[in-house]
């Protein structure tokens, strides 16, 4: 598979980019955050992504969704980054959906992603860093089991109609084994869930489980053995953020570039001093390197092979990166680069939340040297 | 056609088969390298045998045409031997710039006759090439370049000097950018090829701070040069100058890849390294795996016609700079050990030799700030 897009998959990317750049802009994002929006997003936007198949990119085609694969899910993200739309994709169109892929309950949640309807949330994060820690109690009771504890970090956790969380039905919150995936409907009582809004706008929820008690049914794959779930979840999310932080740093960057050919100063452009074209250069470098580590990272998953290494890989390059964009796009803007007004600076509060999830580039780059042995 | 699958497995068990254990090994110095020649040096016999095998194939050069020594591969079976060999950790079975820098500007410049001529000899290694690019007043600046070749009927004659030219004094002919037409600058540029026992051609070695010297100063006293060994149209060699670049620059970006034969850096680190050091180590790693990612993207793209012209210009400057943090962090890994400059131990001092080896990396073939001159104009549209 040569690791370039296909002409199809550069159709799907004409499609995305027009549909996201038309529909969801930075100033929606803008608009939001300015009406101090409680859901975070736009329900309507969110099934018109519908109405084009985007819900169901990476859902099975006997399940009625478009059959597609990572490659195709990062073409959608990455327009979604590049401009800042604040959209459940990630976590209900791509994580989730790799989740329940296969399972038993696949049937109770796949027709309303579909449509538009559901939108899901990952609680998976215990701490203030991703560390794959999982405290979380999820006790036999009855047929079914009762989660005690304490989530944070849950995108959309507020409002999500379908919650999936990471609990331990045994050992100790390091251990592989005694973890289950268990997904929780949002109306289950003893949950609640206290929405905070984020540096870049959005909307994370800090949920606190005071023995919600679920049926037997809820267990995503198998008692125990939720890790391979789990892992599965992950890989598609930390691809799927490193497909959106590429957008991040492509829209501050084309950005950074046309003010560099606007903007003057000594009566000539800025973008003719040395000293900037140099910076501007590498950035172009960084972020076409880390670009290339995602399509691969999404290639092997699409080819069902071991994408392990590659995925710490995507995530940790484009946290580099797309860093790396968003502090050159403010400091060659100068002064205006620090005004709410202008946009750069949502780009670097955006990247810095999604360098955050699923682990940031030093939990990453601490993976592969552990897998090397050192 | 074979299916791809069926090439795979027949690559697999010839490589399997014919691939010495002991070019199997990472390559361990310079010595250690294969470049033939007319009069090559071998530190183990296994090299020429490896470069034999591989050339009778045409697998030093597997995508070029069949009738030219080549393979005759497709892109798709050129990557998956590339996998393959790098699969078994094998070699490449010669280094050369012939395959590297004029190969491609001769299929893309050259006449029929040069090509059967030259082709052949570069896939075999039977012919080693230099390159005569710089000039004492000509680095960056290279269209500067004042080496005349003067019209004298059926022949050139060549006078002038050029310096840094790697193992001139080993390589048999030289492609060599001489000035044709005084009056104007890059207009006035051919390309010539020529033999280096030509009469009036002389080299003396530049010692490096590594303790090497492959590079030599060269310098031409009325050479003799038919008009036969043209490349390109009279005044034009500018254009093919250019393309070739684009190749070293491919060339030399590979550097920065850990080798096919396994990463180095990670080996030392497993040794033990102080916290700090490990970071470093690990943080370098996500750089050098997301940049061999580039490199297979930037092949592919290549050869599908899709990669901007510029884009050599990023690879070079990026695996450079890579190469050149690689050998920092590891002599930083090794500690003393790799201080040693002669001893035995130290495999006479190969670990900071290539550590100062380095150090051209991101000068020869153009600097880094060239490149990035190159790729703001180029490829970011900036303002001059
Ligand atoms: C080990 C080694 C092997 C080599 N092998 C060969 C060979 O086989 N054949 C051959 O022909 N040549 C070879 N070269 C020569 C090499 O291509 C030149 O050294 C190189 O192009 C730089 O030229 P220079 O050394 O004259 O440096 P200069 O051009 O004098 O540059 C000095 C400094 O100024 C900077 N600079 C110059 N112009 C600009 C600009 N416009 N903008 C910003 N910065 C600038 C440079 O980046 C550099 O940092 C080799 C060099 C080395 C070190």
């Amino acid at each position: 598979m040569p690791l370039y897009l296909t002409d199809e998959q550069q159709m799907l990317r004409d499609t995305a980019k027009d549909f996201v750049a038309e529909h969801a802009p930075v100033s929606h994002m803008r608009a939001l955050r300015d009406a101090n929006d409680a859901t975070g997003f736009s329900r309507d936007l969110w099934k018109q992504f519908a109405e084009l198949g985007l819900t169901g990119v990476l859902v099975p085609e006997a399940d009625g969704g478009l059959g597609l694969g990572h490659v195709e899910a990062g073409v959608v993200l990455e327009e979604i980054g590049r401009n800042l739309s604040p959209s459940p994709f990630l976590a209900t169109a791509v994580a989730a959906v790799e989740a329940l892929k296969g399972s038993a309950i696949r049937e109770q949640y796949f027709p309303g992603i579909i449509a538009g309807e559901t939108v899901a949330a990952l609680a998976i994060d215990e701490g203030r860093k991703h560390d794959g820690a999982i405290a979380l109690k999820a006790e036999r009771s009855g047929n079914g089991f009762r989660l005690t504890g304490a989530k944070q970090f849950v995108t959309h956790g507020h409002v999500a109609d379908v919650i999936l969380v990471a609990a331990r039905t045994a050992g100790s919150p390091d251990d592989d084994e005694g973890v289950t995936l268990f997904a929780i409907t949002k109306d289950a009582a003893d949950l609640t869930a206290d929405p905070q809004r984020l540096a870049d706008a959005s909307l994370a929820a800090r949920l606190e489980l005071n023995g919600v008690e679920v049926d037997a049914d809820a267990v995503i794959g198998d008692v125990d053995q939720g890790r391979i779930v789990l892992n599965r979840l992950l890989a598609a999310g930390r691809t799927g953020a490193s497909a959106e932080l590429v957008g991040v740093a492509g829209g501050a960057a084309d950005m950074t570039y046309a003010y560099l050919k606007d903007r003057k100063q000594f009566g000539v452009p800025i973008g003719s001093f040395q000293a900037l074209q140099h910076r501007a250069a590498h950035l172009y470098s960084e972020m076409e390197v880390a670009r290339a580590a995602v399509l691969k990272a999404q290639q092997l998953l699409d080819a069902g092979q071991d994408a392990t290494q590659a995925v710490s890989v995507a995530k940790a390059m484009t946290g580099l990166a797309t860093t790396l964009a968003v502090q050159e796009g403010v400091q060659m803007h100068g002064g205006i680069g620090m005004t709410d007004e202008y946009d750069i600076g949502f780009y670097m509060k955006r990247a810095r939340v999604l360098a955050e999830m699923f682990g940031d580039t030093n939990f990453h780059a601490d993976q592969l040297a552990v897998a090397a042995g050192y | 056609m074979m299916s791809d699958e069926s090439f795979r497995a027949e690559t697999r068990a010839w490589l399997e088969a014919n691939c010495p254990e002991s070019m199997r090994q990472p390559v361990r110095s310079d010595k250690d390298a294969t470049w033939g020649g007319r009069n090559p040096t071998y530190a183990h016999p296994d090299q020429k045998l490896w470069m034999d095998r591989m050339g009778a194939r045409g697998w030093t050069v597997p995508d070029w045409p069949a009738a030219y020594g080549g393979g005759g591969l497709t892109a798709a079976e050129t990557k998956i031997l590339r996998e393959e060999m790098a699969r078994l950790k094998c070699r490449n079975p010669l280094n050369s710039f012939g395959i590297s820098m004029l190969g491609p500007a001769l299929l893309k410049y050259g006449t029929e006759e040069q090509k059967l001529e030259h082709l052949p000899k570069i896939a075999r290694g039977e012919i080693r090439w230099c390159q005569g690019y710089s000039e004492p007043n000509a680095g960056s600046d290279l269209a500067g370049l004042q080496t005349s070749a003067d019209d004298a009927g059926d022949h050139f004659v060549v006078n002038g000097q050029k310096v840094w030219t790697s193992y001139a004094d080993e390589a048999d002919w030289i492609f060599c950018l001489v000035r044709t037409d005084k009056t104007t600058k890059q207009a006035g540029i051919s390309f010539l090829l020529f033999d280096m026992a030509s009469e009036g051609v002389s080299t003396k070695p530049i010692l490096l701070i590594s303790g090497y010297s492959p590079f030599c100063e060269t310098f031409f006293d009325n050479v003799k040069v038919p008009k036969a060994n043209l490349l390109g149209t009279l005044n034009k060699g500018w254009d093919v100058a250019k393309f070739l670049l684009g190749h070293e620059r491919e060339m030399i970006s590979g550097f920065g890849l850990g080798g096919s034969a396994g990463d180095p850096l990670i080996e030392a680190a497993r040794k033990g390294v102080d916290p700090l050091l490990r970071a470093q180590i690990a943080l370098f790693d996500v750089r050098s795996k997301a940049f061999s990612a580039m490199s297979e993207k930037f092949i592919d793209e290549l050869k599908a016609g899709k990669a901007h012209p510029a884009q050599p210009s990023m690879m070079k400057y990026y695996g450079t700079e890579l190469n050149k943090s690689r050998h920092e962090l590891l002599m930083a890994a090794g500690g003393s050990d790799e201080l040693e400059w002669e001893s035995e131990a130290s495999r006479h001092g190969a670990a900071p030799r290539a550590w100062l080896r380095t150090k051209a990396n991101s000068i020869e073939g153009g600097t880094s700030e060239i490149q990035l001159n190159i790729i703001a104009k180029r490829i970011l549209d900036l303002p001059s």
